[in-house]
C-alpha cells in the first residue's frame, strides 16, 4: 500500500515523464547515422512505454477495461500495418499513422470540453490550448487523411481547386473555426460551437490539401507532421503533462525543418504549395515564350548504352519517382551490381524532393540493399558529375532540368538541381517525351552528350544488365 | 504552471531544432516516421482523461477511439521505423571506391 502510494506521488511521476523524454531526444539524435539509428529509434520506445507505464500509475479511477479495448484495437490494427507496409507505400503510410495522431488529439479535447461542461471553472489558458489542439488535431486529421487517399490513388492526384475563390473560402473557414474558439474562451458552455469549430477545421483539412498535387507531397506530409506534434504540444500544456510538451514540440520541430527542407529543394514557398496549383497561370505562359525546343533528342538502345557503361570508371545513377513506379529498383541494383564487378564506381544522385516523401527514394534503395555509403546528397555529389562517365538517369526529370540554372523564365528556375549535364554522357531511361509534372520541356534531352533509352524503366535496366553480360 | 509549461515548450523546441538539423537528407522517412510515433504520445492525454470521473458513455466512446488511435500511432509507428532502420544497417557493404578520386 505504501509503495502504491510513492508510485503514485507526483514528483516521482514527473521523474518517470522527464526520463522519458530524455530518452526521446537522446534516441533522435542516433538518427545522424545508420549504425546507432536503429538503436535511437528503439530507445525512443523505450522512453515512450516508460512514460505510458507513468500515465497509468497516475491515473485513479477505473475503466481499466475501457483502456485495454483502446490499446488491443490500436495493436490490432497498427502492428500488421507496419510489418507489411510496402516501401513503396511508406509516405501514405506514414500520412495515415500521423492522421491517426492528429484524431487521437481533437477527440481528446472534445472529451476534455464535455467533461469539464465547456471549460467550466478551469484557467483560460487550458481552455485556449485545448481548443488550439482541437483545431490543428482536426485540420491534421483530416488533411492526412487526404493525402493518404491522394497517395493511395484512392483521390486523383491532379489538384481539385475552388478556383480563384479557393483562397478566400480558406481563409473564411478558418476564420469561423477560431470565431468559434474564441467564443468559447470568451464564456460559451455550447458544445454546438465545439462541434461547429471541429467542423469547420475538418472542412480546412480537406480545403488544403485537395488542391495539392502528387509532386507537392513531400512538403505535405511534412508540413502536416509538424501540425500534429505542435497539437500535441498543446495538448500538453493543457493536461500539464510535460512528456507530451517535450515530445510534441520535437516533432513539431523536425516537421518544419523538413517542410522548409522540400519547399527549398522546389524552390517554392510554402504558402504557394498551400494555395495550391502549380505558381499560376501567368508564370506558367511566360515559361512557355523562353523554353522553346532547340535541336534534337538521340535515340540509342541498350546495347549501346551497355558498352558504354562497361568502359566508364565512374557511373552516377539518378534515381527518381518514375523508378519507384516502375519498382525498378531491384533491377537498378542487379546492374549497378555487375558494374561493381567489373571495377565500375556507381553511386546514386538522390535530390531531396525525388520520392513522394522527404528520403523515400533512400528507404527504396535500402531496401534493394544498396549500401548507405553510394547514397550521396544532391551537394555532395554535385561537384563529381564533372568527372562521372555516365549519368544514368532513371525516371527523373524536374529534377535534371538545366532550364533550372539558365531560363529565368522557367517556372522551375532557382530550384537546386542535379547537375547531370555535366557528365561526359548522359542516358536518360524515359518512357516516353511526356514532359514532367511541371508540364516543362527539359532541355537536358535535346543535349549533344544525352542519349534517350526510351522504355519502362525495370524492362530497359533488366535489359542493361543482359546485355553487359553479353560483352 | 503555464509560465513552468511554456519554459519547457520553448526550450523543448529548440532541442528540436538542435537534434533534428544534423539528422542527414538519407534517414529522413525514417526520421519522420519515427517522430510520428512519438506524437503518438497523445494517448497519455486519452489515458489522463479517461481516469478523470465525469465521463459519459459518449466521452468514454471517444476516447476509447482516441486511445486506439494514438496506439495506432506510437506501435505502428516505431514497428515500420525499426523496419526501414534495419534496411540501412543491414550490411556494413563493400568500401565505396569513387574511381574518378584518382585523377582529382
Amino acid at each position: 500500500m505504501l509503495a502504491t502510494t510513492f508510485l503514485q506521488q507526483a514528483d516521482f511521476l514527473h521523474v518517470l515523464y522527464i526520463v522519458a523524454f530524455a530518452l526521446f531526444i537522446y534516441g533522435l539524435s542516433g538518427l545522424t547515422g545508420p549504425r546507432t539509428a536503429v538503436r535511437g529509434n528503439r530507445i525512443a520506445a523505450v522512453g515512450m512505454a516508460i512514460a505510458v507505464i507513468a500515465t497509468l500509475l497516475a491515473r485513479g479511477e477505473g475503466n481499466w477495461a475501457l483502456i485495454v479495448i483502446g490499446v488491443a484495437l490500436g495493436t490490432a490494427v497498427g502492428v500488421p500495418a507496419a510489418r507489411r507496409v510496402h516501401m513503396t507505400a511508406m509516405p501514405q503510410m506514414v500520412a495515415l499513422f500521423n492522421g491517426v495522431g492528429g484524431g487521437a488529439v481533437f477527440l481528446i479535447a472534445w472529451a476534455e470540453f464535455r467533461n469539464t461542461g465547456g471549460y467550466l471553472g478551469e484557467p483560460t489558458y487550458f481552455a485556449v490550448f485545448s481548443l488550439f489542439a482541437a483545431i490543428i488535431g482536426s485540420v491534421s486529421f483530416w488533411g492526412s487523411n487526404i493525402a493518404f487517399g491522394k497517395l493511395q490513388e484512392l483521390l486523383p492526384g491532379r489538384p481539385i481547386t475552388l478556383g480563384r475563390s479557393q483562397q478566400l473560402v480558406n481563409a473564411l473557414v478558418a476564420a469561423a473555426a477560431v470565431a468559434c474558439a474564441v467564443a468559447i474562451v470568451a464564456g460559451s458552455h455550447s458544445q454546438l460551437l465545439f462541434i461547429l469549430m471541429l467542423i469547420a477545421a475538418a472542412v480546412l483539412g480537406n480545403l488544403v490539401v485537395l488542391p495539392i498535387g502528387g509532386a507537392d507531397m513531400p512538403v505535405v506530409i511534412s508540413l502536416l507532421n509538424a501540425f500534429t506534434g505542435l497539437s500535441a504540444a498543446a495538448t500538453g500544456v493543457a493536461l500539464n503533462n510535460p512528456a507530451l510538451i517535450v515530445a510534441g514540440m520535437i516533432v513539431g520541430a523536425s516537421g518544419s525543418i523538413l517542410t522548409n527542407l522540400m519547399a527549398v529543394a522546389m524552390n517554392r514557398s510554402i504558402p504557394a504549395i498551400i494555395a495550391g496549383g502549380f505558381g499560376g497561370g501567368g508564370v506558367v505562359a511566360g515559361a512557355t515564350g523562353a523554353g522553346e525546343h532547340a535541336g534534337t533528342v538521340r535515340s540509342t538502345t541498350a546495347a549501346d548504352v551497355a558498352v558504354q557503361l562497361a568502359y566508364a570508371r565512374q557511373v552516377v545513377i539518378v534515381p527518381g519517382y518514375g523508378m519507384a513506379v516502375a519498382q525498378a529498383q531491384h533491377a537498378v541494383r542487379e546492374l549497378a551490381k555487375a558494374l561493381e564487378a567489373r571495377g565500375v564506381g556507381v553511386s546514386y544522385a538522390i535530390h531531396p524532393v525525388a520520392g513522394r516523401m522527404p528520403g523515400h527514394m533512400n528507404v527504396l534503395l535500402a531496401e534493394a540493399d544498396v549500401p548507405y555509403e553510394q547514397l550521396r546528397e544532391m551537394d555532395d555529389i554535385n561537384p563529381e558529375f564533372a568527372r562521372t562517365d555516365v549519368a544514368l538517369v532513371i525516371g527523373a526529370n524536374d529534377v535534371t532540368n538545366p532550364a533550372a540554372k539558365t531560363n529565368p523564365g522557367s517556372p522551375i528556375y532557382g530550384m537546386p538541381i542535379l547537375d547531370v549535364e555535366d557528365a561526359n554522357s548522359v542516358v536518360v531511361i524515359k518512357r516516353s517525351m511526356n514532359p514532367g509534372f511541371a508540364g516543362i520541356d527539359n532541355e537536358l534531352y535535346t543535349r549533344p552528350n544525352t542519349a534517350m533509352l526510351f522504355g519502362d524503366a525495370k524492362t530497359a535496366v533488366s535489359e542493361l544488365t543482359a546485355e553487359l553480360a553479353n560483352i | 504552471m503555464l509560465v513552468t509549461n511554456l519554459t519547457i515548450l520553448v526550450l523543448a523546441g529548440f532541442v528540436g531544432f538542435a537534434v533534428i538539423s544534423k539528422v542527414p537528407n538519407t534517414l529522413h522517412t525514417p526520421l519522420m516516421s519515427g517522430t510520428n510515433a512519438i506524437h503518438g504520445i497523445v494517448l497519455l492525454g486519452g489515458l489522463l482523461v479517461i481516469g478523470l470521473s465525469g465521463n459519459g458513455a459518449f466521452n468514454k466512446v471517444i476516447l476509447v477511439i482516441a486511445i486506439a488511435f494514438g496506439t495506432i500511432n506510437v506501435v505502428g509507428g516505431f514497428l515500420v521505423t525499426d523496419r526501414m532502420l534495419e534496411m540501412f544497417k543491414r550490411k556494413p557493404g563493400p568500401p565505396p571506391p569513387p574511381a574518378a578520386d584518382k585523377d582529382a
